[in-house]
């Protein structure tokens, strides 16, 4: 296993929200309870779970745009956790994401070359002069042709905007991207353009992904380690072979099982394990195991116990009590 | 021979553009017959969701139906008066859309929502319709039916609301339930549960369903024949299992290999189908997929295909495709 480039220990985020009519009543979000993992130099490391599971919250913790209740995030040596937006500002060039919609998140009265343009000349990565060099470069680079630099967002298709949403993340040189959901709006044929790029820009650049998706079957096609999560914490997390192969949580095999093949014969036949109910609030996370309230095998002691980070040998980590022994 | 419930012929739909107007549905012929669950397969902005939508004339503003008809039991939907219209909405054909969120009242109470239908289609009275929402509610598999019934919409999880359209939807007992994108924004595990509840539903109710979705895998255990459309055109209509075993459309063939299977090979690259779709009032003058397609000749680019019936035999799948027998040859 090649080095850590991010290490991520017992990592907590609590939002406090306040509810009733009038926010009399003050309760906290567990959005993220003690999750430690690392992240290999040049992994794609996936995150899945049910909306709800912390998968964003991690990414977002990770990049210091939550500001984490507890725990450390150890980058170069250092926790940036408790680094104020002045120290993350150099760090930010390193580390960059790209969002579901990129509708949203590109300035719609910026055009895509001002657009790339901005992060390169606010990290003084390029003179004026060098600048539509780079952006040409970047725009090739995502497969879009120089002329698209002086297009508007709303000119573009979907497909379009997130390959600008790609170059704009890797106009300041990152060395670690977490793609949040950044393919789960695209039409199934641009999807499978915009995973190719990904990998491509990966292998020519040597990025590190933190990939965060709902939809199994591309996590599995992209992905090297999978991490698995239920309301907050880690159920599993091993190489897709591990995971997708060997699942050993109740939670993952649920899952995997819910995911529709394309294959009218075997859909026909197939036996499914349906989870019933919903996740339940993160309010007030069942005690335990976060699981227990759907889980098929529960025991006595997945109510009260909660069950250790254990590893399975070769790297393949699982909570659950009924594995572990 | 099984019997029609819906047959739409030659449907044409398009959108008043500062340009005049441009086509977005260009002359789609499909049909449901009763009992059977169709899918209906595209991307956005192929007119999948229009098409339905069409129906019963909920179409948004500065979109209309140009030309077409669609006979439903018999009876020309597009000819309706606004009064017969509303016997059908809710009553013949049950609606279940994408965002439960936008779709429910949110000042309404669940058990009202679901009480309307009845009390305007069915003559309940009320106590009558309150007694059937609840066993609706509980025919979805909502927890605590009764209890709910009181609930507003921002009270229940995104599974549950989706659970309260389709209750809603089958509230009148529909022939036809009209499903678009239904669990599109719902998880897998919620998504699964409400596959099973719809599949269960069409067994003891014996209703026909739509299946909007982009989703190929989703619709492969759940229709018993599939339409795929680009751009407005139906570009292939076949039963499920030929439709996988043999697309015969380079569209289809495109998508199919274009997803990442859950028991595929370790693929270091996905096919993709290069460039976009057209956009409406930019349609190419041939077939309107020939600009993207890796097989496309000549012909392709100046006549339209026509929807016939694969190697001309009188088999179920039809393909709209100069070129098919060629893409299957390849294959």
């Amino acid at each position: 296993m090649s080095t850590a480039l991010l290490r991520i220990e017992n990592l907590r985020k609590h939002f406090p929200v306040r509810l009733g009519a009038f926010g009399e009543k003050q309760a906290v979000v567990h959005a993220l309870d003690d999750v430690s993992f690392e992240i290999a130099e040049g992994e794609t490391l996936s995150l899945v779970g049910e909306s709800g599971c912390g998968k964003s919250t991690t990414g977002f913790a990770i990049l210091n745009l939550h500001k984490p209740t507890s725990g450390r995030v150890v980058y170069k040596g250092e926790d940036i956790a408790v680094f104020d937006e002045k120290r993350m500002r150099p760090i930010r060039r390193d580390l960059q994401i790209v969002f579901q919609d990129p509708y949203s998140t590109l300035n719609p009265r910026m055009t895509v070359g001002e657009a790339v343009g901005e992060p390169i000349l606010f990290h003084k990565l390029a003179t004026r002069a060098e600048l539509p060099g780079r952006i040409e470069r970047l725009l090739g680079d995502v497969g879009l042709n120089a002329r698209f630099a002086q297009r508007y967002p709303h000119e573009l298709s979907g497909g379009q905007r997130q390959r600008v949403a790609i170059a704009r993340a890797l106009a300041c040189e990152p060395r670690f991207i977490v793609c949040d959901e950044a393919i789960s709006a695209l039409d199934v044929s641009i999807q499978a353009q915009i995973i190719n790029l990904l990998v491509d820009l990966q292998a020519k650049y040597g990025l590190t992904y933190l990939f965060i998706a709902h939809d199994l079957a591309v996590v599995r096609h992209i992905s090297d380690r999978v991490g698995v999560m239920y309301l907050g914490r880690f159920a599993e997390l091993g190489t897709r072979q591990q995971v997708f192969s060997n699942p050993l949580h109740p939670y993952t095999k649920a899952l995997m099982s819910a995911v529709p093949e394309a294959d009218p014969v075997a859909e026909r036949t197939r036996q499914r394990q349906i989870l019933t109910g919903d996740v339940p609030s993160p309010l007030d996370p069942p005690s335990g195991c976060r699981f227990h309230t759907r889980c098929p095998i529960a025991m006595e002691q997945c109510r009260s116990v909660v069950p250790e980070w254990h590893d399975r040998g070769a790297g393949h980590f699982v909570a659950c009590h009924a594995v572990a022994g | 021979m099984s019997e029609r419930l819906l047959e739409v012929k030659d449907l044409s739909i398009e959108i008043a553009t500062r340009r005049g107007p441009a086509t977005i549905v260009d002359g789609i012929d499909l049909h449901v017959d009763k009992g059977e669950t169709l899918g209906i397969v595209g991307e956005s902005g192929c007119g999948k969701s229009l098409t339905m939508l069409s129906l019963v004339r909920l179409l948004p503003n500065k979109i209309r139906v140009s030309n077409g008809t669609a006979a439903f039991a018999g009876r020309d939907l597009l000819q309706l008066s606004s009064r017969e219209l509303r016997e059908v909405r809710g009553g013949k054909i049950g609606f279940v859309f994408q965002d439960p969120m936008t779709s429910l009242n949110p000042v309404m109470k669940i058990g009202e929502q679901l009480i309307e239908p009845l009390l305007y289609h069915r003559e309940m009275s009320k106590a009558e319709a309150r007694k059937r929402a609840g066993e609706l509610l509980r025919l979805v598999g909502i927890p605590g039916a009764e209890q709910r019934l009181d609930s507003y919409p921002h009270e229940l999880s995104g599974g549950m609301r989706q659970r309260v359209m389709i209750a809603i939807g089958l509230a009148c007992e529909p022939e036809l339930l009209i499903a678009d994108e239904p669990t599109t924004a719902l998880d897998v595990t919620i998504q699964a549960q409400i596959v099973d509840l719809v599949k269960d539903l069409r067994k003891r109710l014996g209703m026909s369903v739509v299946w909007i979705t982009h989703d190929l895998a989703l619709i492969a255990g759940l229709a018993d024949r599939i339409c795929v459309l680009y751009a407005g055109t139906v570009v292939e209509d076949a039963p499920v299992e030929q439709l996988f075993a043999e697309p015969a459309h380079p569209y289809t063939r495109g998508l199919l290999a274009s997803i990442p299977r859950m028991d595929g090979e370790d693929a270091e690259r996905l096919n993709s189908i290069g460039g976009t779709p057209p956009e409406p009032g930019r349609r190419p003058a041939g077939c309107p997929f020939a600009p993207r397609c890796p097989m496309a000749q000549e012909i392709c680019r100046t006549t339209v295909p026509e929807l016939q019936p694969l190697r001309g035999e009188t088999t179920p799948h039809r393909v709209a495709c100069h070129v098919a027998n060629r893409v299957l040859e390849a294959a």
